[in-house]
Formats: structure tokens, C-alpha cells, sequence
């Protein structure tokens, strides 16, 4: 399971993930309050198709099957995957631009750039709404683009823009931002402000039909696939920026690019998640484990096993206490971090990273 | 060919090259000898093209290299560091499949014939046993010759090399010194390399270059440039030079300077 796969064991790895995101988009979406028939959701997407004209069980019409699965269930699910994919991708793109182990999408200032923006957004007195995304995801988005549009131009000198200066600026941005944040959360005592920047904090999925979707979505698969073009360069920057340099790679462009790609990923899934921890970190980290650390297979094998990895984690976040919801950063950390020290501990050689 | 025209470089205010001019031909092997902070590194750098020269050109084949897309100069110019740091579990195979980055472009990266300009590399430089081992877990002379395979599937027409044995055993220091002297005699790659150890850089090197507070102080055959009046001069130390017994090239002695009484 751990030795390097064949060119077109490659292939396979690929087709194998995706059939199990597809896997998780049918099965899914039948747990929740009302049951839905996993037979009945089969039906209905080969007849969707187009191909076949099954007849459902009595409890679909009745029940309103169609309108749960396609309004609320499906979106959501949907939503689950983009956002892991989405995280997952940039925390690779991240790790190896950054050569750092504990590098996850948020390193940079993007988590306390979108707290700080969520969180001014939710103290406003008004309520707009543009493309069906409301204030406090859009504040959300720019606040993550902008902390690290911040943390770049802080850490760039001489036209160049070292990695280190950009680990500890973030961590300064971030640092401040967040200390601003719970001070202005402290200042105001709006009822309710707290819990919705915990639950900001945290993360949930939260979609209503499909109209943020049809905009996310764009975003964050153009993204993955855009990223996919730089992954030979991400191998040649493992050897560092002057090696890398050495290879032919232009380094200050493509960490611009590299980081700016992370960025919008990272603030895409954002402003239909909040902040949601781990998968970013640690699926990028397990399935290099798995597949090893050629950015080639590692970006779109990690971007498929963080879209299931979030949407099996969001089915236990939204049907374990139901109908109360356990906020989506638990269950990842929960799930997540046992399987990560299985994955750690049975590699017999040390992890390289 | 490459060459420096009227070269200067500062990194800030710290001057450390001073108006450097150098040709060297297709096919030659040249040394650059100097004691520590004397710009040997610096100049590797400069021929690379990773630093740009404050003052003057390096021209590579009749183009300015600063004009040169950092892709278009890998593929003629490769350089092997002292030491890389590999952060990832890469095998070998891997890390010299690395070597192939300069002829990828966004939408190529990785074919058949890359295959094939990896396997032929690793046969040639006699590490085929080990190429599915990882990068990390190999010795310091085995990462060596790793790198040497990686810049040779970069198929270079000039290699670079920056004290590539400063910190290998000595048989390790003769392999990858007999394997470079292979491909500049085999397949004409011309070689420029800093060097740490004089008789080591007399022994594989057809030309020396004598580096002293960013000067040229010489230039030319091991028997012209390693005198005991130039290494005086240049790096202080009091030596006696004698010819090697096999290879009659000068044998660098050295004479330990006045002892502390015991």
C-alpha cells in the first residue's frame, strides 16, 4: 500500500476517488429527519438522465421526497464536497510552497482575515444581499483575500517575498486581526454576537438551494484545475527556491500565482463554510502518506479525499444529535485526527512530510 | 560559451565581485579556486543566472543570460549545489525526474521521453539499485550523485557545480569528480565548478581560476596557478608544491605554519 504506484495505477487512484465522491452524492443525501430511500435517489438520477423510467416508492410524493432531496439535501451535500476539495487543495498548495509541515490553508491570515470581515458584518445594522450570498459571507471572502494581499506586501522586500517573513507576517496579521475581533465582540454586547462568530469559528455548511453553489462552484473547481498546471512546479519548488531556481522556475511569479490560487480556494470555501479546521491540514498529509509527495497526483487525489472526507464529516454534523447540528470543525478534528495518527503510525519509516 | 564582460556584484552594500571578465569555451573544465568569501559561490551564481550582476553582462552563446527566460538558461545551464534539503519523501527516481522541470510547460509535465532521459541518467551514473530508495534516507555521497543524475537529465550543455564534494568522503569525492570528468570528455559538456581542494581541482581540472577579494589573481594551467608565491598571496598560508607522483600535476604540500611550543 505505501511503495510508489505505476503510471497507470495513477489513473486508477483518480477514477477510484472520484467514483466515491460519487458514491457519497447518492448515498448521503438519504440520512437526515426524513429518510429518504437510497434506491429511490439511484432511480430518480438515472431517470434524470434520462435513461430509465423507474417508479418510485409511495413515500416520494407523499412526502415531498423530491423537493427535501434536491432543495436541501443535495445542495448541501454538494456544498460539503466543494469546500473539502477546496481546502484540501489549497492546504497542498500551501505545504509546498511553503515547505512547512504545519502549513494548512489558513496559515497566512486567511482564517482571521474572514473571521475579522464575518464578524464586522455581523455588527453592521444593514442586511444586503448580492448574488444570493449575504453580507457576511461576501465580508467573509474579501476579509481572507485581503489579510493575505496584507501579509504578502508586509513580508515583500527588494522585490522578493521569503517565505519565512511571509510565515511570521501572517502570523502577526493573523494575531492582530483576531485580538481586534474579540475585542470589538467584547466592546459591542450585541445579543447573539457571540454564538454567531462561534459558529463562524467553527464552521457549518450553509447553503440555501442552489444559487451560492452555481458561484462557488466555478471558483473553486477552476481553481483545483488551475493549480493541477503548477504542480510540476511545486515539485521543483520542494527543492527550495534557489534550487528550484536552478530548474528554470520563475520563483517570485509562481509563488505569487501558487499563493493567490491557495488564496481563492481557501476564500471560496470560506464564504460557504466558515472556518472549517483540519481537512486543510490533514488530508494533504494523509494522502501523501498514501501516494507519496509528486504535487501531480498529490493536488487531485487530495482535492477528491477532502470533498468525501467533508461531506461524510457534515452527515454526522448534521444527523448524530439531531436536530440539534454539531458544529462541522468538531466532527472533522473528531474523525479526522484518529485516522491521521492510524495513517502516521502504520508507515513503519519516519515521515519524511 | 559563456562569459562575464566588465562583471561587478554587491549583495547591498557589501561589494564582492569587482569588474570580472571571463570566457570560457565549449568543452573546457575550469576550477574556481579562492579562499572563503573570495566570490566563488557568487560567480557560480552569477553563471546560473539566479543573481543578476550590478554592473556588466554575462553573455550565454551570444545572448545577454539576464534577458534569458530563467526556463530557456535551465535548459542549457544546470547547476549542482553543495547540498539540497528535500523536505518530501521523494525517491531518487523522483528527484531526478526533477531534472526534466525546464522542458515542462503548463500543459506537459511528464512523457515518455522523460522516462527515458531519467533511466539513461541513473544508468550513467551507476545508481539504478537505489533509484526507487528515498532521497532522505540516502548518504550524503549518494545524494550527490542523485543530483548529478538530476542535472543530467536537465541535458545541460554547461554544469555548474558549487564545492559539490565539500562535504563527501573521499571515494565519494572521486567518483562524482570521475563521473563529471566523464561527461565533459564523452559528451563535451563544459564545466565550471567551485573548488575547496587544490589538489583535488589540479588533479581533474584542465583550467584554474585563482579568486582573491572578488579579482581574478590567476588564471590558466594547474602548473601556472598552483605556485607556493600565488597560494601565499592569496590565501596566506605558507605551502610547498611538488608534482603528483602519478599524474604529474602540482601536488599542493602544506607546510604547517610556526607551532605553538609544547
Amino acid at each position: 500500500m505505501f511503495t510508489r504506484l505505476k503510471q497507470n495505477h495513477r489513473v486508477l487512484v483518480l477514477v477510484i476517488l472520484g467514483a466515491i465522491i460519487l458514491l457519497c452524492l447518492l448515498i448521503v443525501p438519504a440520512f437526515g429527519g426524513e429518510p429518504i430511500s437510497p434506491l429511490d435517489i439511484v432511480k430518480v438520477a438515472l431517470n434524470k438522465l434520462g435513461l430509465t423510467n423507474f417508479s418510485l416508492s409511495p413515500a416520494w410524493e407523499a412526502r415531498n421526497h423530491e423537493s427535501i432531496l434536491f432543495q436541501i439535501r443535495l445542495p448541501r451535500v454538494v456544498a460539503g464536497a466543494l469546500v473539502g476539495a477546496a481546502l484540501a487543495a489549497a492546504g497542498v498548495l500551501f505545504q509546498g510552497l511553503l515547505r512547512n509541515p504545519m502549513a494548512d490553508p489558513y496559515i497566512i491570515g486567511t482564517s482571521a482575515g474572514a473571521a475579522f470581515g464575518a464578524t464586522i458584518a455581523m455588527m453592521l445594522p444593514i442586511s444586503v444581499a448580492f448574488l444570493s450570498f449575504g453580507l457576511v459571507s461576501i465580508a467573509a471572502f474579501f476579509g481572507a483575500l485581503g489579510a493575505v494581499l496584507l501579509v504578502y506586501n508586509l513580508a515583500r522586500v527588494g522585490g522578493k517575498t521569503p517565505i519565512v517573513s511571509m510565515l511570521l507576517a501572517g502570523f502577526a496579521v493573523s494575531a492582530m486581526l483576531t485580538a481586534i475581533l474579540f475585542f470589538m465582540v467584547t466592546l459591542s454586547g450585541r445579543p447573539g454576537l457571540l454564538q454567531n462568530v462561534f459558529s463562524f469559528l467553527m464552521g457549518s455548511i450553509s447553503v440555501s438551494g442552489w444559487n451560492q453553489i452555481i458561484i462557488v462552484a466555478p471558483l473553486i473547481i477552476g481553481g483545483i484545475v488551475a493549480a493541477r498546471f503548477f504542480a510540476f512546479r511545486l515539485n521543483a519548488l520542494s527543492l527550495g527556491e534557489e534550487g528550484a531556481a536552478y530548474l528554470g522556475i520563475n520563483v517570485e511569479r509562481d509563488k505569487l500565482t501558487i499563493l493567490a490560487l491557495g488564496s481563492l480556494l481557501t476564500g471560496a470555501a470560506v464564504c460557504i463554510s466558515g472556518l472549517v479546521g483540519f481537512v486543510g491540514l490533514v488530508v494533504p498529509h494523509a494522502v501523501r502518506l498514501v501516494l507519496g509527495p509528486d504535487h501531480r497526483l498529490l493536488l487531485p487525489a487530495a482535492a477528491l479525499s477532502g470533498g468525501a472526507f467533508l461531506v461524510i464529516a457534515d452527515l454526522f454534523a448534521r444527523t448524530m444529535l439531531y436536530p440539534r447540528e454539531i458544529p462541522l470543525g468538531i466532527l472533522t478534528a473528531i474523525i479526522g485526527a484518529p485516522f491521521f495518527i492510524y495513517l502516521l503510525r502504520r508507515t513503519r519509516r519516519e515521515y519524511a512530510f | 560559451m559563456i562569459s562575464l564582460r566588465q562583471v561587478s556584484f554587491s549583495y547591498s552594500d557589501t561589494p564582492v565581485l569587482h569588474h570580472i571578465d571571463l570566457v570560457v569555451e565549449k568543452g573546457e573544465m575550469v576550477a574556481l579556486l579562492g579562499p572563503n568569501g573570495s566570490g566563488k559561490t557568487t560567480l557560480i551564481k552569477l553563471l546560473s543566472g539566479v543573481l543578476r550582476p550590478t554592473a556588466g553582462e554575462v553573455h550565454l552563446d551570444g545572448s545577454i543570460l539576464s534577458r534569458l527566460k530563467r526556463r530557456e538558461v535551465a535548459q542549457r545551464v544546470a547547476v549542482v549545489p553543495q547540498q539540497f534539503n528535500m523536505p518530501f519523501a521523494f525517491t531518487l527516481r523522483e528527484v531526478v525526474l526533477l531534472g526534466r522541470t525546464p522542458f515542462h510547460s503548463l500543459f506537459s509535465d511528464g512523457g515518455q521521453r522523460d522516462h527515458r532521459v531519467v533511466q539513461q541518467a541513473i544508468e550513467r551514473i551507476g545508481i539504478a539499485a537505489l533509484k526507487e530508495r528515498f532521497f532522505n534516507e540516502l548518504s550524503g555521497g549518494e545524494r550527490q550523485k542523485a543530483i548529478l543524475a538530476m542535472t543530467l537529465a536537465q541535458e545541460p550543455k554547461i554544469l555548474l557545480l558549487d564545492e559539490p564534494t565539500a562535504h563527501l568522503d573521499i571515494n565519494h569525492q572521486v567518483e562524482i569528480l570521475d563521473l563529471v570528468k566523464r561527461l565533459n570528455r564523452e559528451q563535451g559538456v563544459t564545466v565550471i565548478g567551485a573548488m575547496h581542494d587544490l589538489n583535488m581541482a589540479a588533479l581533474y581540472f584542465d583550467r584554474l581560476l585563482l579568486l582573491k577579494e572578488g579579482r581574478i589573481f590567476a588564471d590558466g594551467t594547474p602548473e601556472k596557478v598552483l605556485t607556493a608565491e600565488t597560494i601565499k598571496e592569496v590565501f596566506s598560508a605558507s605551502v610547498q608544491v611538488t608534482q603528483h607522483p602519478l599524474t604529474k600535476s602540482p601536488h599542493v604540500i602544506i607546510a604547517p605554519g610556526e607551532a605553538p611550543p609544547e
